[in-house]
């Protein structure tokens, strides 16, 4: 599903994000990357989300070779990619039920079809009595989760979470990292960045950890 | 992952219904947007319309002092100044053999002393003139030239022909100043032109930097739309219908401002039209001008928009 072969980026600053990156993560697989700030998970990330374009090397998703992709097509490759981040990116001057069904307005999808999307995301979070409110008056692992309802909803067959718990008490974290785990069950192929180790640890998925814009260790493919 | 010359294809929605639902869900959200902060928008519709009517307005006042002398032009006649000599009856002849030409349509004498008449009635000298012992005034037959002769050249070379006639002292053709006047209307167009030039470039600068405030405004909006997938002409387009109803409102406020100058010069015109015994009344804006202001208007807004979404929407990148 997602595929590093010897991927480098370099930003204009100099500063080489990533270097000599080889990774392969198969459909319906759920991996989490460690490492220290600066080591690469952020960009590792947007790399698969089209943030970034990689300077060497090739990325594949979902069957599509990242680097032959015209700017034209990186809107329909990140309807593919559910992306979900530390500040949330919500819109504070729309409700939740608008914030979730925004991936699915962009797409052109019809009023019924999107309002029964954003019910069902909504309820998979367990925020369904939240919708008409707007997100300022959640608290922040609220906010996460319409974030994550955002990203979901649409159902792409990539999720992508950077630092989704870095602001989060331990019990929300173990929470959120739950919901993940449930949605993995279902054949979503996620990749999660985290420096929480204590806590994915625990989870018993496989865990990449970069170092130097580089992987220090893989504990393989999950059994 | 096999390494593939041609890539799977994404799924792009080009069914044309829902694409139209777009637009007009998108087009009415826009004019939403705009209608919550109706004071900013009603003030840049203002300046936009302003700015169109300007040149409108100036357009039509040289429209109608165009339509004004070329109606003189039409109607301009030469006056036969007779021999201080000639008789009435003899002046009668002369205006015969006049009217028998044909190159003139029409022609009318005034007699001595129907011509002292009127220069008393109008000229304010009445009692100067019964001082007088005998009339100064000659006998005057107005030529009106014939349709053929249609260009003010024209009516000189007949007016220098009429001269020619022995009991002709004096033929005049009153019509420097409809040339003058009309020389002055041309310069007077041109100027419109030009200012309506500069003034929709006003337009464009106006509303691009309007759009380029909103862009500005909805920096984060945009970068998440993006995240979530927005193509960018999604992203474009509730800012090009912002232009486009900016454009319109100020077309139609352009409309308005024209048709209240006309409602209020309609009473001066017509007293003035009176006093020279002239049927003239005010034109309304010809079609032309009318479609000008109210498609040139969301033309412009657009364009206007078009420019600032062109520019500044590429800069906002997701991080």
């Amino acid at each position: 599903m997602i595929r590093f072969d010897n991927v480098a980026k370099r930003y204009a600053t100099g500063h080489e994000g990533l270097s000599g990156v080889d990774l392969h993560l198969a459909p319906g697989e759920m991996a989490f990357i460690t490492g220290h700030s600066g080591a690469g998970k952020s960009t590792l990330l947007k790399l698969i989300g089209l943030l970034e374009r990689a300077t060497r090397g090739q990325v594949w998703v979902n069957g599509r070779n990242l680097n032959k992709l015209s700017n034209r097509d990186v809107p329909y490759h990140r309807r593919e990619v559910g992306m979900i981040f530390q500040d949330h990116r919500l819109l504070h001057d729309r409700t939740v039920f608008d914030n979730i069904a925004l991936p699915l307005v962009v797409s052109g999808m019809g009023h019924a079809e999107v309002t029964r999307r954003v019910r069902a995301a909504l309820d998979k979070v367990g925020l369904l009595k939240k919708e008409k409110v707007f997100p300022i008056t959640l608290s922040g692992g609220e906010q996460q989760r319409v974030g994550i309802a955002r990203a979901l909803v649409s159902k792409p067959p990539v999720l992508l979470a950077d630092e989704p718990t870095g602001n989060l008490d331990p019990d929300l974290s173990r929470e959120i990292m739950e919901l993940f785990m449930q949605f993995n069950q279902v054949g979503v192929t996620l990749l999660v960045a985290t420096h929480d180790i204590d806590l994915v640890n625990r989870l018993g998925k496989r865990i990449i950890s970069l170092r130097n814009g580089r992987i220090a260790s893989d504990s393989g493919t999950d059994s | 992952m096999a390494k593939r010359t041609r890539q799977p294809g994404f799924k792009r929605n080009r069914n044309p219904v829902t694409w139209l639902l777009r637009h007009a869900q998108m087009s009415l959200s826009s004019l939403g947007r705009l209608s919550r902060s109706p004071l900013t928008t009603l003030m840049t519709a203002t300046v936009i319309g302003i700015a169109l009517a300007l040149p409108s307005g100036l357009h039509l006042i040289v429209d109608n002092v165009r339509q004004l002398s070329s109606s003189w032009d039409g109607s301009a006649s030469i006056s036969l100044f007779l021999n201080q000599s000639v008789s009435d009856e003899q002046a009668e002849q002369v205006r015969a053999t006049v009217a028998k030409r044909t190159d003139v349509a029409e022609s009318r004498l005034i007699s001595r002393s129907a011509a002292l008449d009127e220069f008393r009635r109008l000229s304010g000298f009445g009692q100067a003139i019964e001082l007088l012992d005998h009339n100064p005034l000659p006998p005057v037959v107005l030529v009106r030239p014939a349709a053929t002769v249609q260009d003010a050249d024209a009516v000189g070379r007949l007016a220098q022909e009429l001269q020619a006639y022995r009991e002709i002292d004096l033929a005049q053709v009153d019509l420097q100043w409809v040339e003058r006047l009309g020389a002055i209307t041309g310069t007077i167009e041109r100027a419109v032109l030009i200012l309506a030039a500069l003034l929709a470039g006003a337009v464009l600068l106006i509303v691009g930097n309007t759009i380029r405030l909103e862009i500005q405004n909805r920096h984060s909006e945009i970068e998440i739309v993006k995240l979530v997938g927005g193509t960018d002409a999604f992203i474009r387009r509730p800012f090009l219908y912002e232009g486009l109803w900016y454009g319109l409102l100020g077309g139609a406020i352009a409309l308005l401002l024209v048709l209240a100058s006309l409602y209020l010069l309609d009473g001066p015109v017509e007293r003035l039209a009176g006093l020279y015994e002239s049927g003239f009344s005010l034109s309304v804006l010809d079609p032309l001008s009318l479609f000008g202001v109210l498609l040139g208007g969301p033309a412009l807004g657009l364009t206007g928009a078009w420019l600032a979404v062109g520019r500044h929407l590429a800069e906002i990148q997701p991080e």
